[in-house]
């Protein structure tokens, strides 16, 4: 075991993974992130939760996790390079293994001219492939990034992101494999939508070998509108959502647009599940936890293995 | 070169409201380039301040001059003459100009015309864009000539990230993602292999990061 994480576990004992996201809430309220933690609870292997995603400024990733944990969650710490330099990364994960964090996954961030605070200085001292090898470099090496030693190195399980619908699409496995090559142990892709394209890039994978090597969690996220549709396909950078899809959601009532966003996702995820080289999902409810319980019951991915 | 554009007239009206007698300065290195702060400039500045005067019912005391460069001493001595009677120095160099100014007169107000930009070129006729961050240690020939640092909105050395698409970065349509071009040109190159390769954590020492830099060349030392 590297980390010994339930989700580390739940992967190298061969089941089909399952992994939930919280976003924490843009204010002090602790109580928002116990709500979120008890719509997930017995529903996930391990939590995601976002470091201000967007660039939108919310109580730090750090804390969500450890409110998750008081409430019997493994977490799994998003950390962005955006806003951190080497110093307070490594600091950071130090912090948070102490804490009890086990999994973190490794992100350049959403630039901040998107979030709420345009007018911020970026950092970008790392990218997310040398955070990935900073993780790993603590872990297995007992290093810091200047080569000291840490007599009592964080052991994380390593997480990173791929976006299979991003530009130029025939780069996004080569880039996979560099993350690999980089240390990472699992992957948790970009919301799949469109997956004949998606079928395509793990053709590539599976060519590569990069799935014997890593962990990939399809992303899903389950629409609650045309709206929302909408908004993905046209204002969300690498985001590939196909007209047929949105057609689906326009083709229902109004009022039956999320049980319709639903049965999207569970079908997805059963495509998924029968897919090679597909270790798990990953849910990503935004805002809308307290439908992963039917979504996860309607895919069959109940009741989560204990391991 | 270094890029740079004009303030706002208003602002700079604002800034020298309070002083009489005005000297507008200008440089004929880079910012005469990227029409900013040349001779002509200066004299289109220096018109717009006197009309701007006149409107107020005051009587316009503005002098011009423009120098060889703002970024070398032996160039300040051409201000001495005409700056002796100023009350203050608007100067349209980079923003190195009016640091030089300040050095020198130590009893002389000044202030920036320009913002300066950034390290560029121009791509057409009025149109300028960001190519170089000054970090210290160039290593654009492992990206196919091109710069990830000051062209990726990230300056990721790894990338293209998932928000590259069709050729753009997500920030905005109207920029290029610098590592879509890398892509294409290391596929032109036959160098595609580069882009297997982890590139490992920079050094910013070099950078600013590293403190206010300075360059010292002995062999050119009197």
């Amino acid at each position: 075991m590297k980390s010994g994480s339930q989700l580390e576990k739940v992967l190298t004992g061969g089941h089909f993974a399952v992994t939930g996201e919280c976003g924490p809430p843009r204010n002090a309220n602790p109580d928002i992130v116990r709500q979120k933690a008890a719509h997930l609870r017995g529903m996930v292997d391990s939590v995601n939760v976002t470091d201000n995603q967007t660039a939108v400024v919310r109580m730090s990733s750090l804390a969500g996790c450890l409110i998750l944990m008081q409430e019997g969650l493994e977490p799994n710490l998003q950390m962005v390079v955006r806003d951190r330099n080497r110093i307070a990364i490594q600091s950071d994960i130090l912090g948070a293994y102490a804490l009890g964090v086990r999994n973190m996954l490794c992100l350049s961030g959403d630039h901040q001219k998107f979030g709420d605070h345009p007018s911020s200085k970026n950092v970008f001292d790392l990218d997310s492939m040398q955070l990935i090898q900073t993780v790993k470099k603590m872990r297995d090496d007992g290093k810091f990034i200047n080569d000291q030693e840490i007599e009592f190195p964080p052991k994380m399980f390593i997480g990173a992101a791929a976006n299979p619908f991003a530009d130029p699409a025939e780069f996004r496995a080569v880039r996979l494999g560099k993350k690999v090559a980089a240390g990472v142990d699992f992957v948790q892709t970009q919301c799949i939508y469109n997956l004949d394209r998606f079928e395509k890039f793990m053709q590539q994978v599976r060519d590569m070998g990069i799935d014997e090597k890593v962990y990939i969690l399809g992303g899903v996220t389950p629409m609650k509108s045309v709206g929302m549709a909408n908004y993905m396909k046209n204002l969300v950078p690498g985001m590939d959502v196909p007209e047929e899809v949105i057609n689906r959601m326009k083709g229902v009532g109004k009022k039956d647009q999320a049980k319709e966003g639903i049965a999207i996702a569970v079908e997805t995820i059963q495509r998924l599940k029968e897919m090679k080289g597909i270790a798990g999902v990953h849910v990503m409810a935004i805002e809308w936890e307290e439908r992963v319980p039917e979504i996860v019951e309607m895919a069959g991915l109940l009741p989560r293995p204990q391991v | 070169m270094v890029v740079a554009e004009r303030k706002p007239l208003n602002e700079l009206l604002e800034m020298v409201q309070p002083y009489k007698k005005i000297l507008v300065a200008g440089c004929k290195g880079c910012v005469t380039v990227c029409n900013a702060g040349g001779k002509k400039e200066v004299e289109i500045l220096a018109s717009e301040l006197r009309i701007a005067r006149k409107k107020e019912g005051q009587e316009p005391d503005v002098k011009e001059i423009t120098l060889e460069r703002q970024c070398d001493p032996e160039y300040m001595d051409q201000l001495t003459e005409v700056i002796k009677d100023r009350d203050a120095v608007l100067s349209i160099a980079c923003s190195v100009g009016p640091q030089y100014i300040a050095g020198r007169f130590d009893d002389k107000v000044v202030f920036p015309g320009l913002n300066t930009t950034f390290i560029g070129g121009s791509l057409e006729h009025g149109v300028f864009a960001e190519f170089c961050q000054a970090c210290g240690a160039c290593g654009i020939h492992n990206f196919g000539g091109l710069c990830p640092i000051a062209r990726c909105s990230k300056s990721l050395l790894n990338g293209p990230c998932g928000g590259s698409s069709k050729g753009k970065c997500e920030i905005s349509k109207e920029v290029d993602c610098v590592w879509q071009l890398i892509y294409d040109r290391l596929n032109r190159l036959g160098q595609m292999d580069r882009l297997t390769r982890v590139i490992p954590c920079k050094d910013w020492t070099t950078s600013r990061d590293g403190g206010p830099r300075k360059t010292i060349r002995e062999d050119l030392k009197l």
